[in-house]
C-alpha cells in the first residue's frame, strides 16, 4: 500500500503496520499513537468551541464577541486565555483534601477524553468499536460525578460543598432517564456497539423514536450541566459550584472537561439517533461514504446538535432544584420507561415489514408524546390553581422546607446556601 | 516473564494494597478513596480475564454508585472522622489473627489447586466465539425461561425493594404539625 | 498464561482484607466498605472459575451480576439505616449502637 493509497482511504495506521512489519512493538506503539492523536485532537477542538459558543452566544445577544486577539474575528481570543490560565500559580487552599483537592482536575478530563474510545469518526476511522459501546460510555461518565464530589469534598468550602451535592443529586437522577432512553436504539439496533447503531440506521432513529432522542438530549443537557441544569454552577446563587476554589489551569481543567464532555454528547446524539457518519440521503442517491465524506457528515451533524446546545445556553433561564428533580423523576423517568416498555413490544410484534415497524413506532411515540405533554400541561394548570390559591388565602404554616436538609453536612440550617426560596409569608 | 504475568501482578498488587489501606486508613473519606481504587483494580482484573463486560458493570456500579453513597454516608456523618481515637475496636488483633488464619487456610488450598483439579486452571480455554458473544448469551440466559428469568424477575424486585426501603428507613421523621400542609 | 489458582490468592487476600475490615473497624461505614471489598472477592472468583471453566456458559457471569444486585441493594439499604441511626444516636460507633442490650 502506497502513502497516497494509505492517505485516500484514511488508513494510515495498515500503512505504519506495512511500513514496519510484524514486529512485536507495533502494536503498541500504534495504540499510543492513537490514543495520542485522539486525546490531543479532543483537548485542541476545545480551543475552537470555547471561540465558537462566546460567538454565537454573543450574536444571540446583540453584541460582537471577542473581537481584538487574532484579526477581526477574535479567533486567538481562546488561545490568550489558555495563556493567562497556565501563567496564574497554582493553589491548593488551606485546609482543603489535598489528594481529592488536585486528583479532582485531573480525573475530570480523563473520564471525558475516555469516552471518545468507542466513537466512530468515520467508517473504519474509530478507537476500538467495542460490542459494549453504549454502555461503556454511561459506566465512564459515571465516574465523572466521582471527580465533582471530590472536588467539593477536597475544597474546604461551603459551597463548593453544596455544589457537589446538587451536582452528584442531578448527574445520579438524570443517569436514569438517560440510561433508560439509551435502551431504545439498542432495542432497535440489537446491538451496544455504536458502529452496529449506525449501520443500522437505514432511516435516522430520530425519525423513528423521536422521543427517545428528545429525552435523551435533555438528560444529555442536565448529564453536562448546561443551561437550564446548570445549577451545580450557578453564579448567583453558590458562587461557582464545585469548582469555586480552583484557579489558573486547575480550574481550566474543568472547564476543558465540559467542553469536551459536551460536544462528545453532541456527537453521540449525532451517531446514535442520526446515523453518524452515515448519510441517509446520500446514500439514497448511491453515493457511498467514503473516510473523508464521512468525517465531514459526522462533524457537520456533530456541530449542527452543538449549536443547539448553546441555543439552549443563550436563551433558557436557570431551573429552580425543586423543578429540575420534580421534573427528572415525576415525567421524564416514568415517560421512558413507557417508552421502553411500547418500544420493547412493538419491537417483536412488527418486526416483519421495515415500513409498518417504522410507521408504527412513530405513530406511538407521537401518541405517548401528545399524552404526555397534555398530563403535563394538566398537572401545570393544577399546580397555577393552588398557587393562585394559596397568594389569596395564605397558609398558617410554612410549606416545602428546604430540600437539602437532609444533606446539611454542618447540621446548622443556615438557609443562604440553599437552592430553594422559602415562600413568601405575605 | 511474560507481559501479562508482570501486568496482572501490577494490577493485583494495587487492588490489594488500596484494599489493605481501605481497612487501615484513619481518615474515612481517604479510605473511600482507596475504595474506589481497589475497585478500579479489580475492574482491571475483568479486563485480564477477557470480560469487559463485566468490568464496565463494575465501574458503573461500584465506582458510580455504591462509591458514591460511602462518600455521601461519610460526609452527612462527617463528624467523626476529626476524631483522634482509634479506628479499631477492642477485638481488632482477634480479628486480624481470624483474617490471616483463614487466608492461610485458603492460600494452602489454593497451591494444591493443580494437584487437587487437575486439567483445570493451567490454561483458559481458547474460545474467542464464546467471549465475543458473551453480552448477547448473558441476555438471552437472563431472559430464557429455562435459564435464570426468575432470578433476574427476584433480583429486579430486591432492587426495587431495596429502592423504596431505603427510602423510607433514611426519611426525617416529619411532625405531625408540620405535614398536615 | 497466568495460572488460575493467582487470581484464587488475589481473590483470598482480598476477602481477608474485607473480613478483618469487619471485624476489627468502629465505623460502620467502614464496615460497609470492608463488605463491599469481601463481595468483590466472590466476584473475582465467580468470573475466574467462568474464565478458565467454561467460557460459552454464562453460569458464571451471570451469578457475578447477581452479586452486583445484592451488593447494591444492600449498600443502599445499610447506608440508609447508618444515616438514621445517625439521626437518632449522634454515632456510627457499632460498639456504641448497644441499647438493645438493656
Amino acid at each position: 500500500m502506497s502513502l497516497l493509497e494509505a492517505l485516500r482511504t484514511l488508513n494510515l495506521f495498515d500503512y505504519l503496520r506495512e511500513l514496519w512489519g510484524p514486529e512485536p512493538w507495533v502494536e503498541p506503539v500504534l495504540d499510543i499513537i492513537s490514543i495520542m492523536s485522539l486525546s490531543t485532537f479532543c483537548l485542541l477542538i476545545v480551543l475552537f468551541l470555547i471561540w465558537l459558543e462566546r460567538k454565537v452566544i454573543a450574536r444571540m445577544q446583540d453584541r460582537i464577541g471577542p473581537n481584538r486577539v487574532g484579526g477581526k474575528y477574535g479567533a486567538a481570543q481562546t488561545l490568550a486565555d489558555v495563556a493567562k490560565l497556565l501563567t496564574k500559580e497554582m493553589v491548593t487552599p488551606s485546609g482543603a483534601d489535598w489528594a481529592a483537592y488536585n486528583l479532582a482536575p485531573f480525573l475530570i478530563v480523563m473520564t471525558a477524553l475516555l469516552m471518545w474510545a468507542v466513537m466512530p469518526f468515520a467508517p473504519q476511522f474509530i478507537g476500538v468499536d467495542l460490542n459494549i459501546g453504549i454502555f461503556y460510555v454511561l459506566s465512564i461518565s459515571s465516574v465523572s460525578v466521582v471527580c465533582i464530589l471530590l472536588a467539593g469534598w477536597g475544597s474546604n468550602n461551603k459551597y463548593a460543598l453544596l455544589g457537589a451535592f446538587r451536582a452528584v443529586a442531578q448527574l445520579v437522577s438524570y443517569e436514569v432517564p438517560m440510561v433508560i432512553s439509551l435502551i431504545i436504539p439498542i432495542i432497535l439496533a440489537r446491538s451496544m456497539s455504536l458502529v452496529s447503531i449506525s449501520e443500522a440506521q437505514w432511516i435516522p432513529f430520530a425519525a423513528v423514536v423521536p422521543l427517545s432522542a428528545i429525552v435523551f438530549f435533555i438528560s444529555a443537557l442536565a448529564e453536562t450541566g448546561r443551561t437550564p441544569f446548570d445549577l451545580l454552577e450557578a453564579e448567583s446563587e453558590i458562587v461557582a459550584g464545585f469548582h469555586v476554589e480552583y484557579g489558573g489551569m486547575k480550574f481550566g481543567m474543568f472547564f476543558l472537561a465540559e467542553f469536551v464532555s459536551t460536544l462528545f454528547m453532541s456527537s453521540l446524539v449525532a451517531t446514535i439517533y442520526f446515523g453518524g457518519y452515515r448519510s441517509i440521503m446520500l446514500e439514497w442517491f448511491g453515493v457511498a461514504t467514503g473516510p473523508y465524506l464521512g468525517l465531514l457528515i459526522f462533524f457537520i451533524k456533530t456541530f449542527l446538535v452543538y449549536f443547539v446546545f448553546i441555543w439552549i445556553r443563550a436563551t433558557w433561564p436557570r431551573l429552580r432544584i425543586d423543578q429540575m428533580l420534580n421534573f427528572n423523576w415525576k415525567f421524564l423517568v416514568p415517560l421512558s420507561l413507557v417508552m421502553v416498555l411500547v418500544a420493547a413490544l412493538l419491537d417483536r410484534a412488527v418486526s416483519h415489514n421495515q415500513w409498518l415497524w417504522w410507521a408504527a413506532h412513530l405513530g406511538t411515540n407521537i401518541v405517548i408524546g401528545a399524552g404526555a405533554l397534555a398530563f403535563a400541561r394538566r398537572r401545570a394548570n393544577r399546580d397555577n390553581l393552588l398557587e393562585d390559591n394559596e397568594k389569596q388565602a395564605p397558609p398558617a404554616t410554612a410549606s416545602a422546607g428546604p430540600l437539602m436538609e437532609g444533606a446539611d453536612p454542618h447540621g446548622d440550617h443556615d438557609d443562604h446556601g440553599h437552592a430553594v426560596p422559602a415562600p413568601a409569608h405575605d | 516473564m511474560p507481559v501479562m504475568q508482570i501486568i496482572f501482578i501490577i494490577v493485583s498488587a494495587v487492588t490489594l494494597v488500596s484494599a489493605i489501606m481501605v481497612v487501615t486508613d484513619r481518615n474515612l473519606f481517604h479510605a473511600a478513596l482507596w475504595m474506589m481504587l481497589s475497585f478500579l483494580g479489580v475492574a482491571g482484573l475483568y479486563i485480564l480475564l477477557e470480560n469487559g463486560f463485566m468490568a464496565a458493570t463494575q465501574l458503573l456500579v461500584y465506582i458510580g454508585a455504591i462509591s458514591i453513597l460511602v462518600i455521601f454516608a461519610i460526609m452527612m456523618t462527617r463528624r467523626l472522622m476529626s476524631t483522634t481515637e482509634s479506628p479499631y475496636n477492642s477485638q481488632w488483633p482477634w480479628g486480624g489473627l481470624a483474617a490471616l488464619l483463614l487466608l492461610g487456610l485458603l492460600a494452602s488450598v489454593i497451591t494444591q489447586f493443580d494437584s487437587l483439579v487437575p486439567g483445570v486452571g493451567r490454561t483458559a480455554p481458547e474460545t474467542e466465539s464464546a467471549i465475543q458473544s458473551m453480552v448477547t448469551d448473558l441476555g438471552v440466559a437472563f431472559t430464557a425461561s429455562d435459564q435464570y428469568v426468575l432470578v433476574f424477575e427476584l433480583a429486579s424486585v430486591l432492587l426495587l425493594v431495596a429502592l423504596v426501603g431505603s427510602i423510607i428507613v433514611a426519611r426525617p421523621d416529619i411532625d405531625p404539625e408540620e405535614d398536615n400542609s | 498464561m497466568i495460572p488460575l489458582s493467582w487470581y484464587l490468592i488475589v481473590a483470598a487476600a482480598l476477602f481477608c482484607i474485607g473480613m478483618y475490615g469487619i471485624l476489627a473497624r468502629r465505623n460502620a461505614v467502614a464496615m460497609l466498605m470492608a463488605v463491599e471489598l469481601t463481595l468483590n472477592a466472590v466476584n473475582i472468583n465467580l468470573i475466574a472459575f467462568w474464565r478458565y471453566t467454561d467460557p460459552s456458559s454464562s453460569a458464571g457471569v451471570a451469578w457475578a451480576i447477581f452479586v452486583f444486585t445484592v451488593a447494591a441493594a444492600e449498600a443502599a439499604v445499610g447506608l440508609a439505616l447508618i444515616i438514621s441511626i445517625y439521626r437518632q444516636r449522634e454515632s456510627v460507633i457499632a460498639e456504641e449502637l448497644d441499647i438493645l442490650k438493656y
